[in-house]
């Protein structure tokens, strides 16, 4: 139903059943705007919202903190950066460098997290290490920024870092696509030790997932999915936190089966993100990441406020 | 079902540092089958490091462990963790989860191998055998300290792993149910487990165990029947108490006096 009402949002009315019917290959504009335009939009959203959702559950599972999400070790940052580096550079960006880079740089940033936080290193290390790479990389954009070269660069950079799924086709979502299905397969095969993890690390050693195989796991698979969607959608915030909440209750708090109702949950709420993206008449196009905000604060403030007791915080 | 093979551990020449200072020292010992044994030692004596070396959490830094006849390092993690069950002295819960899902979790080495029936009644046997039925749909966070380490040790006790070892398991619990921890141990350790506790109570290490090791600053002071380490001379000069090594109606019982 999102889906439909996703299909059939946009600033050009079109018969959505007619070009359903027409086909993929039939050449009427509204077919085009269809298969060409809203349809790509819209699996994009899935995409995107899955893998962010998908990253937060697993980021709070591994952290064994409610208040984790993807972006804090420096996942969303890396890819950030290395995104505003490209337009700073004014690369002709040719569609696949920026996000091939954006995705290196999450890598990256998740490597040097690792590094730094060192041998067997514990949540709290490595949410310290996070926050300082986090850190270094937010002056590096504060940088960029100061620097950029041209009024549109800055626009252009401001933009990205909010977020938006305007003007994505096929190649985008072909490109992240990959990435995305990678990372999930990493945290499917860590769901277990999410799940031994709520023991705590001494405990899920003892129960067999020891050693640096698994957090390893879990970081490359968040920095593949949350880093190849910050690649293609800029960085859109919230809901990798807010969603493995809201899930959290619906699946007897199992880290393990949170990850999917998360990743579902995710994409729905993208999805509806964006419907109310498209529905926004305005000059300038509401940023998504705006939206998810916008959405995701209150929501989270209502959270804290009615739910003191359950939090556990 | 797995009925495990029983299997004794056994180490020698143990030595662990942190922070460049030893808190190991050259440890040998032997846990056989079918044994109840009790690490005891003033707190910092090495009774939790010790425990986390036999578990393998703790990597040791020199000496040799041995699960079975085979030197634990060529032993997988994944297998370790069916031949051994292992409580910390701390563990938090992270999540709000029913008391019968966190146990449930101790079947996680085994992965589908069990049925959700057969799990399903395992985890309601192990509730019942720490007396936690009452609180299994409970929320892990709304629980007392010591209902949730009852929750803790049906957790340990649920898979059923051959060796057990637990740190501390009666610290928080009333004295009814330290009774009926011990004498559940003793039950696994008379059914051919291997059994090591890390405790601070001495009467109930003396009353229920067939072995004592005694730690003193990361070294073995002394191993034995409890009426061999319990002596007033060993506890007088580790603990700096009095004390009464004595048996009463057959039992060993052991009683503190004042401070020396």
């Amino acid at each position: 139903m999102a889906m439909l009402a996703a299909l059939s949002s946009g600033p050009v009315s079109i018969d959505l059943s007619a070009a359903i019917a027409g086909g993929w290959h039939s050449d009427s504009s509204d077919a085009v705007i269809l298969w060409q335009l809203r349809l790509p939009r819209a699996v994009l959203a899935i995409v995107v919202g899955a893998a962010l959702g998908l990253g937060g559950a697993a980021m709070q599972g591994m952290l064994r903190n409610p208040l984790a999400e993807p972006a804090l070790l420096g996942v969303s940052s890396g890819a950030a950066l290395a995104a505003i580096l490209v337009l700073y550079y004014g690369a002709a960006v040719s569609g696949y460098l920026l996000p091939l880079l954006a995705i290196a740089g999450a890598l990256l940033a998740v490597g040097s997290v690792w590094l730094l936080a060192g041998h067997g290193a514990s949540a709290s290390r490595l949410v310290l290490a996070g926050v300082a790479i986090n850190a270094f990389l937010s002056a590096l954009m504060a940088l960029a920024l100061n620097y950029a070269p041209s009024m549109f660069a800055m626009q252009e950079i401001v933009f990205w870092l909010l977020g938006s799924l305007a003007n994505r086709g096929w190649d985008q979502v072909l490109l992240a696509l990959p990435f995305v299905v990678i990372g999930t397969v990493f945290l499917f095969l860590s769901r277990n030790y999410l799940r031994a993890l709520s023991l705590g690390e001494a405990s899920a050693s003892s129960l067999g997932f020891s050693g640096r195989r698994y957090p390893l796991l879990v970081l490359f698979g968040i920095a593949f999915a949350v880093g190849a969607s910050v690649a293609v959608a800029g960085t859109i915030g919230f809901i990798g936190l807010v969603v493995p909440h809201l899930m959290r209750p619906l699946v007897g708090q199992d880290p393990g089966r949170l990850l999917w109702s998360s990743a579902l949950a995710g994409a729905l709420l993208l999805l509806l993100a964006d419907v109310l993206v498209l529905n926004t008449v305005g000059t300038q196009e509401l940023r998504i990441g705006a939206v998810t905000a916008f959405i995701g604060a209150p929501f989270f403030f209502w959270l804290i406020v009615s739910g003191r007791r359950e939090l556990n915080l | 079902m797995n009925r495990a093979q029983p299997l004794a551990i056994r180490c020698e020449n143990l030595s662990l540092s942190r922070n460049q200072r030893p808190v190991l020292d050259a440890i040998s010992c032997h846990f056989p089958a079918g044994e109840l044994a009790a690490v005891i030692g003033p707190n910092g004596a090495g009774k939790s490091s010790l425990l986390s070396c036999l578990a393998g959490i703790l990597p040791p830094a020199g000496g040799s462990l041995y699960l079975g006849d085979s030197p634990a390092a060529t032993v997988s993690a994944a297998k370790r963790a069916r031949l051994m069950g292992y409580l910390p002295q701390q563990e938090s819960p992270a999540w709000a989860m029913a008391a019968e899902d966190l146990v449930a979790l101790g079947l996680l080495p085994w992965g589908r191998s069990i049925e959700r029936a057969q799990r399903r009644q395992r985890v309601a046997h192990a509730l019942a055998e720490v007396d936690a039925a009452a609180f299994a749909r409970r929320p892990v966070t709304q629980l007392s300290g010591g209902e949730l380490r009852r929750v803790q040790l049906a957790r340990l006790l649920v898979g059923q792993a051959p060796v057990l070892i637990a740190d501390e398991p009666g610290a928080a619990l009333d004295i009814r149910h330290q009774l009926q921890l011990m004498q559940t141990f003793r039950r696994q350790a008379d059914s051919g487990k291997t059994v090591i506790l890390a405790v601070h109570d001495l009467p109930l290490a003396a009353r229920y165990c067939d072995r004592i090791l005694l730690l003193q600053d990361g070294r073995l002071r002394a191993q034995g029947t409890p009426e061999q380490v319990l002596t007033p001379a060993q506890v007088g000069d580790v603990y700096g108490i009095r004390s009464e090594f004595r048996w009463r109606d057959g039992r060993p019982e052991f009683v503190s006096g004042d401070l020396l």
